[in-house]
């Protein structure tokens, strides 16, 4: 992985948990790989890992069972909540690129739809 | 937490040059920290203090509590930025000079790493790649249960697939009751393995800090910040 945004690693890290959460790749319950591992296989500081994690787990997204690692909340309402935070997101950052280009909230609306339609067939 | 070294003021002088300037440096139990900087900036000069090849001109130099002398030498251990064993031997005559000389080497370890660089104990020195002998000697130091590893530009003149292997062994041989120093400047490669940076100009610090903290301050990458320091 590549670690070029403009942010904190432990944030691109939190980012990439998250959004694997979100989409279902990992369930809830799930047990996350241990720091170590995730040390290893992204090729980053394991003190980041660490704060990823900690960080995770004050977002209540993840909690820690001694001596048995950290994993993913089982709590639907909080993945519910996760998934709208992060389609918000998205939909943030593409109405304001939309914008930056100059289009109007009608041309935009417009141009979904075209592209939902053409989705559809 | 314990600070295994600890820098107070240091400068070094050569006739009247100063290549280290009033250097203030403290690095805690578990912490890998990147010294970077382009050639000249001091770094070897540093590094050449911290393990003993020079000495310091003013200032104090403590590691694990100790000033620089036998006791140090036992706990470091040093990746010079160049070829330390001879021509004539084979991976197993150096790694048994290793053993001879430090008795916190761990022929386990060794045989491990080895394996991990796709490395013979047969092979013999004078035939190794540039990458090769790298991953050799990195293999070397890293097999030591040091309390401080000093590597001096580990993956500088390296091909893409062995700097991967070196920064990995770095990371699989990580543990958190000794730290790390390693200086660079290529830092794009390195960034994500380091917990703090000192930016090393003309034998000054620069700037120096925790990269997490940096980057969320600068809103940028260690790489961006370090071509920043150094463009102009």
């Amino acid at each position: 992985m590549d670690f070029n945004e403009n942010l904190p690693i432990y944030m691109q890290i939190m980012n990439l948990i998250k959004s694997k959460m979100a989409s279902g790749e990992i369930n809830g319950g799930d047990k996350l790989p241990s720091v170590r591992e995730l040390s290893k296989e992204l090729r980053v500081n394991p003190n980041t890992i660490q704060r990823a994690y900690q960080e995770l787990e004050r977002e209540e997204l993840v909690f820690t069972k001694r001596g048995m690692g950290t994993f993913a909340t089982e709590d639907k309402q909080v993945i519910k909540s996760l998934r709208k935070d992060m389609a918000k997101g998205i939909v943030n950052k593409f109405f304001e690129d939309m914008s930056r280009l100059g289009f109007s909230s009608d041309e935009i609306k417009n141009i979904i739809l075209e592209w939902l339609e053409k989705e559809d067939k | 937490m314990k600070n295994i070294v600890e820098i107070k003021n240091l400068t070094k002088k050569y006739s009247n040059k100063k290549a280290l300037d009033n250097i203030n440096l403290n690095i805690e139990e578990g912490k890998v920290v990147g010294i970077l900087g382009p050639n000249g900036s001091g770094k070897t000069t540093l590094i050449k203090i911290l393990v003993g090849l020079l000495r310091q001109t003013s200032g104090e130099v403590l590691i694990d509590g100790q000033r620089i002398g036998v006791y140090t030498k036992g706990v470091v251990s040093y990746l010079p930025d160049r070829n330390f064993l001879y021509k004539w031997m084979r991976i197993e005559d150096a790694m048994n000079l290793y053993k001879d000389f430090y008795s916190d080497f761990a022929e386990e370890k060794f045989n491990d790493i080895l394996a991990f660089m796709n490395l013979d104990k047969s092979m013999k020195i004078d035939s190794l790649s540039k990458g090769m002998h790298e991953k050799l000697n990195l293999s070397l130091v890293l097999s030591r249960n040091a309390k401080l590893y000093i590597l001096d530009e580990p993956i500088a003149g390296v091909d893409p697939v062995a700097r991967e292997q070196i920064l990995d062994a770095i990371i699989n041989n990580y543990n958190d009751k000794s730290s790390m120093i390693i200086t660079t400047h290529l830092v794009r490669d390195m960034e994500s393995i380091l917990d703090e940076v000192v930016f090393l100009k003309e034998g000054k610090i620069v700037l120096q800090g925790n990269a997490e903290e940096l980057r969320e301050e600068k809103g940028k990458q260690i790489d961006d910040i370090y071509k920043e320091v150094f463009g102009e």
